[in-house]
């Protein structure tokens, strides 16, 4: 039904006879249409949603950090400058100096490439893991196979992640930025995988892959056409969500000082900075203020970034919005 | 059907509970050189005072009593010894420093944690349901958008910075609320008014802090209220002409809510998990301090008994989650699988 919808600008009335016209569209139409659906609608409704501008405006900024910043930027080492310089005094140190006279700002960028290791490894794995449990065992609903994969899965989500994170990190003291993503990963699939699996459920049961059924396309046809098209966007804003649950808990395990201090980290120095009794001391506060900031505009950045794309690829609010108002980038009424 | 499925949950808790303890026996065997090397360390520096001196049979001896594992034993039997030490015997070994089994400890502190996160789980489920539904249901208006930026906000805030931020306004800058303890100094301890305000008092911050991890339901909430009024059934029953008040709780309500079971499932987990980190920040004596202190000195017995009696909560709680919404969602307890 939904790769029949017409194009978001079309009008009330052409929307309830596309509903009623179930009749299959030549393949040449029809492949306009995805296209329209599927590369030219969302682009255009992304440029009209604030939220997927500035989400991805926001990470381009966190990536520019991660490469050109770290090459722009000396590593700071101790004594580099005075200690505890307040912010926006001194331009060669904007952000202002930490107790051991590093510069606040450049750790920040030194910080960031081995953030998006450790996304990108936990994210890597926890959504690639969720997605292939997730399609195999909905498209197997009942087998043997999905049984056990369900079981296992509601095992690992009912473990507390963070204890269970926190008892490995004790055992193997991960230093590689990889190896932790890895491993906040692991505990982060179970949830995500159930999603996908009722995902792929519901859409099998939509009323266009029952009609698909009822036609006679093969399995494997439908799996590819109508339910893995349908579930990239989705794996994009939970890969998203993921990555802001993976900094959320690495951070946090370096502010606890449970993760080995081997690398720049935003956790480490709100470590540093909390243990120094910060919260006490106005000469600490930017020391503290920085890196939360920086952890919840990144954070901020993903959030937004998949509220962006869950509104672009969501086809049911589309269809919505298209049948109430004229134009996604219109007045709101 | 309503007992086969009660037998079925019953028997996956069990299942899951059984799978987490063998978790925490492959995790002592996986520690680099098993648990008798790993742990020797830990033993000699401890024992170091007493003056005696440390024979491998007597840290063996020693790794025994504090873990349940006889490591000279072949594999099988030191598995089944330390299961039935954990089932049969509710035996999670001794901690490493205090002079006290882990049973113990741990009994002593769960009630706190599960006082903070049963209250952040509601809040932060309750608050966050009520916002989502008021959200869509006001789409595109001004509330809509801004507390959806609000909400967005604070989902991009990790509940420790919160947990700072609180400390920092209602603990340091306007002295409101303590910054530690679970109760005040001097305070009776019973069922008198006191004791339970000190309680409350102490309890609140934490509370808060961890349940804006809740409030990413709001938007998943909001999402699927949204997308509920646009379903065909919607229009049907606005045709029907039916009070609003009933399209809004039995139509829109039960229908957002009900897919979001697994979510909820993973927030249970997700906040005890929380606790760890709040704990730590609050400096509240609960389990998850607990785990903070035995990682310092790595304390192991401890940490692989915070495990299991963690994930027994969490097994607990999800427990009496499914069984009651059995009740809400008929298909569930009629055999139905997915969700």
């Amino acid at each position: 039904m939904s790769s029949d919808r017409p194009d978001d600008s079309e009008g009330l009335e052409s929307l309830f006879d596309a509903d009623s016209d179930r009749e299959p569209v030549p393949r040449s139409q029809r492949l306009e249409r995805q296209f329209d659906l599927y590369v030219a609608a969302p682009v255009r409704v992304a440029m009209t949603d604030w939220r997927a501008i500035v989400g991805t405006a926001i990470i381009l900024v966190f990536i520019l950090m991660g490469t050109l910043g770290v090459w722009l930027v000396d590593k700071p080492t101790s004594g580099d400058a005075p200690v505890l310089e307040p912010p926006f005094q001194n331009p060669s140190y904007i952000l202002g100096t930490d107790t051991f006279g590093q510069p606040i700002g450049a750790q920040l960028i030194h910080a960031t490439p081995d953030m998006f290791r450790m996304v990108f490894a936990g994210a890597v794995v926890s959504v690639g893991f969720a997605a292939v449990v997730g399609v195999v065992s909905g498209f197997l609903r009942g087998s043997t196979v999905d049984t056990t994969l369900m079981a296992i899965t509601d095992i690992i989500i009912t473990i507390p992640g963070l204890p269970l994170v926190i008892v490995l990190i004790a055992i193997f003291q991960p230093g590689n930025p990889y190896v932790i993503g890895v491993l906040l990963g692991l505990d982060n699939w179970p949830g995500l995988a159930r999603t996908v699996r009722s995902q792929v459920l519901s859409i099998r049961e939509e009323s266009y892959v029952e009609a698909s059924q009822i036609m006679g396309i093969s399995t494997g046809t439908i799996l590819h056409r109508d339910v893995l098209a349908q579930l990239m966007p989705y794996i994009t804003v939970n890969s998203a969500l993921a990555s802001r649950r993976i900094i959320f808990e690495s951070v946090g395990l370096y502010f606890l000082g449970i993760l080995p201090f081997t690398t720049f980290n935003w956790g480490v120095m709100m470590n540093i900075a909390y243990e120094g009794n910060a919260l006490n001391r106005p000469d600490m506060y930017h020391f503290l203020a920085f890196p939360l900031l920086t952890i919840f505009l990144m954070s901020f950045g993903l959030v937004l970034f998949s509220q962006g794309m869950d509104s672009v690829f969501n086809v049911r609010l589309r269809a919505r919005h298209s049948s109430t108002i004229d134009d996604d980038g219109g007045p709101k009424s | 059907m309503r007992t086969d499925y009660f037998v079925k949950r019953v028997g996956q808790a069990v299942l899951t509970f059984f799978a987490t303890v063998t978790l925490t026996f492959v995790l002592y065997r996986m520690m680099p050189g098993g648990p008798a090397e790993a742990l020797q360390n830990v033993i000699l520096q401890q024992q170091m005072g007493s003056g005696n001196t440390i024979d491998p049979a007597r840290v063996e001896r020693l790794v025994a009593q504090y873990t349940n594992l006889q490591s000279d034993a072949p594999l099988y039997e030191q598995y089944i010894q330390y299961m039935s030490s954990v089932f049969l015997e509710q035996d999670l070994g001794e901690s490493l420093y205090e002079d006290a089994s882990v049973t113990s400890l741990l009994a002593e502190r769960i009630p706190w944690s599960m006082l903070i996160s049963v209250y952040a789980m509601v809040i932060g489920y309750t608050v966050s349901i009520v916002l989502g539904a008021v959200m869509a249901f006001k789409e595109k208006s001004r509330f809509d958008s801004i507390s959806s930026i609000v909400v967005i906000g604070l989902n991009s805030t990790p509940y420790y910075v919160v947990g700072i931020l609180f400390i920092f306004f209602f603990g340091i800058r306007n002295e409101f609320f303590p910054t530690g303890g679970r109760v005040g100094l001097g305070v009776e301890e019973g069922f008198n008014a006191a004791f339970m305000q000190s309680i409350a008092y102490h309890a609140a911050l934490p509370v808060l802090s961890m349940s804006v991890l809740g409030l990413g339901t709001a938007l998943t909430m909001r999402g699927n209220s949204v997308r509920v009024l646009g379903e065909d059934y919607l229009r049907v029953a606005k045709l029907r002409g039916l009070r609003n008040s009933r399209i809004a709780t039995q139509y829109v309500g039960r229908n957002a809510i009900l897919p979001m079971y697994t979510q909820f499932m993973i927030g249970i987990a997700g906040v005890l998990s929380s606790s760890v980190i709040v704990e730590e920040i609050f400096s509240y004596p609960g389990v998850g301090l607990l785990v903070y202190d035995a990682i310092q000195v790595r304390n192991y017995p401890v940490l692989m008994g915070s495990l299991i009696v963690f994930t027994l909560v969490t097994i607990v709680a999800i427990l009496i989650a499914d069984l009651t919404y059995g009740f809400i969602d008929p298909r569930i307890s009629s055999g139905g699988t997915d969700e």
